[in-house]
């Protein structure tokens, strides 16, 4: 069932997608933009994006996921958005009111080419309130450049620079991660007693208690203040250079606030780097929790290394979350096979770098070849898989399909998991958030191991 | 939220009435206004959700990839054969295709597509960015059509030029295009059954119905169908259609192309089936059918009031709120709370049309708000000015009646067991007690931890 990718692997001339590993911007710009307190994320374009990506989010999520549209009809397409965008910048701030309303392009109106930033200059927008806009045309990049250039408005419209010199405070640029992983790092930089500003960062936005109201915004986001005083901070830090290193570069030129990309803290070795920037930037000692919570970790990856160690494994999602789940699924001692992307991954040459030269270089470190792709779509995957078959598929729900058809364990991780819940609120990221992974990752295979076992190789220990 | 949140736009005034208070009537199948908080999907959405449960096409997506990622089988409409509708096919169209036009790549994303899949039938849907670049979908259709002696049929579908209904439209006409004869019809004494996507298996409940009751079933629009079938539906002597929204254009058109009737049924709750049954047996005019048809009525009428009035009496006097799709199934569905005991004090549909409003005034209670096409913060106020149990929506209104601490039912894409015919009537009483009934209401508490320990009393 299910299965339509023929084995054989021909050449692909048509440049189209199967069963794609990606989604468009206006996605990322949204849930950026849900990341500042009080802010109505709004979708200049048709009805149509605006829902679809609402719904995605909320299937991801669990919650309620608001924003506007300007709502496009023919006559907008052809005369241009403008007055629809002037008219929806009132609306909003007169029925929602938020105090910023972040507006992200979408395709049509990108194609029409409507100038966002003027318009929003000549509109009235109240005292103290504030209208931000990215463009995010889907035909670039992917929901994670749509972070990255919503995160990067954020920096151009608010950012200042106004202290003589910086303050002893951090930027985190936490990138495309849950609600669950944000928490996960503050705690980690709280404990070390470093000031510190995340943004964006949705947790209690996305992830808000239920209390029988229903809060168009709810506590969490980073405040238009602390977006504002992000100018003055003395170091950014970005975590996963696709969703993140764009902003900080952005910072660093308007208000001098250098920047250290980072990889999303995954596993031991991401971890370790994210504490040791944290300790030698800001000459702060790492505590003793956070010792022995490493210590826990190592203590469980030699508990249970025999169970992973040389299994393969196929990872796809998005580029930080892949790049992060590589590296640790090599510190296990499992072997990656196939690591793909749906996101444009850079290119060798350019100052960014590029995903497959960095899974790459992993992999040789490690001493494995594996096939390694960006801009890729599953029905590659797949036909890879078909080919080299795997122990393990790790990403997100869209796995499923590739995982019954081979009939391989899947564990869930990434964006979107439309198919499993509790995911948002719990980390991946730092120690504890690598242990998870481990259980995660035992769990499956055990499982497995468990319901394949013929009746006289059960056993009760593992 | 906040009282003022909750305020109002004065152009949504003429899109909401509370029946008994005016005469006014409402205003319905308008544009949205700029800057709403929309529940409202586009013209693509509408197309693609009649098209798809089209099991054995190759459904391409000609934009760039979001439209096509959004759409990748979620609508949980199930097949007895073929899966190729279940991928996700997209031109993925990039900046250079935007300047110079997508044609090229659409052409190899065809000419890609039938060679790996060898389908009979592929549409090509255009998205709003092919409306404003300008590709001449029909003659790349046309002309790939020729090349591979396959069916390439363009679906007109750019998300700006209406709303959803639109899209019903575009759908009606690809397939309108995709059941043309090539020879003279031969008439046959079967029926079509419009309307039904077979979501969680529904349109097998009532193919099943239709056997028992003897009458011959040609084709389903277009729940687990496929191209074969599809082209024999001209032959058909009666449509009968459960989803008006989608099918009655449709359905108007084969009457007038194909002198094929149709009559509107609905296989929600008890009432609607029953007397749909009698309706199709009555109109075919058989009478060992119209006998047989009340003979299933009795037999399953008896079977399954026994059940629901244990949930009725659970039930009862509880409140429900509605927001859903189309008119008419917002209409079976005051009916069928009814018959759990439970009281609609609201209803608002995305796409109801004028005639189905009228219907909907007709039948509810003094004091009931009938909006069109609301925003969350309608929904929140009319729901809690109305004291709302229990709200049935699509998706994005899941978890806002969650986190106002009300109970909720997907009756939309994301429903996991069927809704339609005696045996959905007991699902759905049977999902209504679970939600509204559920302890976790009790572990909510305004005040936190205090309260919910008097709570758990
Ligand atoms: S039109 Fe563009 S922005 Fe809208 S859903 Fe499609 S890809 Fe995304
Ligand atoms: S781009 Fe147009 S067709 Fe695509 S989802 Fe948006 S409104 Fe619909």
């Amino acid at each position: 069932m299910l299965d339509c990718t023929p084995k054989e692997i021909t050449e692909r001339k048509s440049g189209g997608m199967i069963n794609p590993a990606k989604t468009c911007q206006p996605i990322g710009a949204m849930y950026a933009a849900l990341g500042i307190h009080k802010c109505l994320p709004h979708s200049h374009g048709s009805q149509g994006c605006c829902s679809y990506h609402r719904m995605h989010l909320t299937r991801h999520f669990r919650d309620p996921v608001m924003a506007s549209t300007s709502c496009f009809t023919e006559g907008s397409s052809v005369f241009g958005g403008g007055a629809n965008l002037k008219a929806s910048i009132q609306n909003v701030f007169h029925i929602y009111k938020p105090d910023v309303m972040a507006i992200h392009t979408t395709c049509l109106t990108e194609t029409i080419g409507d100038d966002v930033s003027s318009i929003i200059k000549t509109a009235e927008v109240a005292e103290g309130k504030l209208v931000i806009h990215a463009n995010t045309p889907s035909y670039v990049g992917s929901h994670i450049t749509g972070f990255s250039n919503m995160t990067k408005a954020m920096v151009s419209y608010i950012a200042e620079s106004t202290l003589p010199v910086k303050k002893e405070q951090v930027n985190i640029i936490p990138g495309f991660v849950n609600p669950g992983d944000m928490r996960e790092i503050k705690r980690l930089v709280k404990s070390m007693d470093i000031e510190y500003i995340m943004f964006p960062d949705t947790s209690g936005v996305v992830d808000s208690p239920m209390t029988g109201e229903f809060e168009m915004y709810p506590e969490g986001g980073t405040t238009v203040e602390q977006i504002k005083d992000t100018g003055n901070s003395q170091l950014t830090l970005a975590l996963g250079r696709f969703a993140s290193s764009d902003p900080a570069d952005l910072l660093n030129k308007q208000c001098k606030v250098p920047a250290a990309v980072l990889k999303t803290p995954i596993g031991i070795k991401a971890t370790d780097a994210l504490l040791m920037t944290l300790r030698n930037s800001f000459a702060r000692e790492i505590p003793k929790e956070l010792e022995i919570e490493r210590g826990q970790l190592v203590d469980i990856m030699t508990d249970t290394h025999f169970h992973f160690h040389g299994k393969t494994v196929a990872i796809f999602g998005d580029p930080d979350i892949v790049t992060g789940i590589t590296e640790f699924v090599l510190s296990l001692g499992m072997i990656p096979v196939h690591v793909l992307t749906g996101t444009p991954g850079g290119s060798s040459n350019s100052a960014a770098g590029s995903f497959e030269d960095d899974i790459n270089e992993m992999l040789t470190t490690a001493g494995i070849t594996a096939n390694v792709k960006s801009a890729g779509d599953l029905f590659t995957l797949h036909q890879w898989i078909k080919n080299q078959p795997v122990d393990l598929l790790i990403g997100n729900t869209y796995g499923k399909y590739i995982a019954r058809a081979e009939d391989i364990p899947f564990m869930r991780v990434g964006f979107p998991i439309l198919d499993r819940s509790v995911h948002s609120y719990l980390p991946i990221v730092g120690y504890q958030g690598a242990m998870r992974l481990i259980e995660m990752i035992s769990n499956t295979l055990l499982d497995r191991a468990d319901r394949d076992a013929k009746d006289e190789d059960f056993e009760l220990v593992m | 939220m906040a009282e003022d949140n909750a305020g109002r736009i004065a152009e949504r005034d003429g899109f909401i009435v509370t029946k008994g208070k005016n005469k006014k009537q409402l205003q319905c199948d308008t544009d949205s206004s700029a800057g709403c908080v929309s529940q409202r999907a586009c013209v693509y959405c509408g197309a693609r959700v009649v098209l798809n449960p089209i099991t054995d096409a190759i459904h391409l997506v000609h934009g760039p990839i979001g439209c096509a990622s959004y759409t990748w089988d979620i609508r949980g409409s199930l097949s007895s054969g073929a899966e190729l509708y279940r991928n996700s096919f997209s031109t993925d169209l990039k900046e250079q295709d935007i300047i110079f036009g997508g044609a090229k790549r659409l052409n190899a994303a065809i000419d890609g597509l039938v060679e790996k899949y060898q389908a009979k039938l592929v549409f090509v849907y255009s998205t709003c960015i092919v409306g404003v670049i300008g590709d001449d979908l029909e003659a790349i259709c046309t002309a790939a059509s020729q090349k591979h002696n396959i069916e390439v049929i363009p679906v007109e579908s750019s998300g700006f030029i209406g709303n959803k209904s639109a899209g019903y439209r575009a759908a009606g006409d690809a397939l309108l295009r995709l059941i043309k004869p090539s020879e003279p019809i031969v008439k046959s004494n079967s029926i079509n059954y419009l309307g039904d996507f077979n979501l969680a298996g529904e349109a097998w409940i009532i193919h099943n119905y239709l056997r028992q009751i003897g009458v011959e079933l040609n084709v389903t629009f277009t729940g687990d169908s496929h191209y074969t079938a599809l082209k024999s539906a001209p032959k058909a002597k009666l449509n009968i259609i459960q989803c008006a929204g989608s099918m009655l254009y449709l359905a108007g058109k084969m009457e007038e192309l194909y002198q094929i009737p149709y009559i509107q049924i609905s296989f929600l709750g008890i009432e609607d089936t029953a007397a749909s049954l009698r309706k199709i047996a009555a109109t075919l005019g058989e009478k060992s059918m119209i006998a047989k048809a009340e003979a299933l009525i009795a037999k399953e009428t008896a079977r399954v009031e026994a059940i629901i009035k244990g949930y009725r009496e659970k039930l009862q006097g509880k409140k429900a709120a509605i927001y859903v799709g189309g008119g008419f199934k917002a209409i079976s569905l005051v009916k069928q709370f009814r018959e759990i005991g439970i009281d609609v004090v609201m209803i608002g549909t995305q796409t109801g049309r004028k005639e189905e409003y009228e219907t909907i005034n007709n039948l509810v209670d003094d004091g009931t708000v009938i909006l069109d096409d609301a925003n969350p913060a309608e929904l929140e106020r009319f729901m809690m000015e109305k004291g709302a149990h229990l709200l049935v929506g699509g998706v994005k209104e899941r978890p806002l009646a969650y986190k106002l601490g009300i109970a909720f039912i997907d009756h939309n894409h994301d429903r996991k067991h069927p809704l339609s015919g005696f045996e959905g009537a007991v699902n759905f009483a049977e999902e209504v007690y679970s939600t509204v009934c559920s302890p976790v209401w009790k572990s909510l508490s305004k005040s936190g931890i205090d309260r919910g320990v008097t709570n758990h009393g």
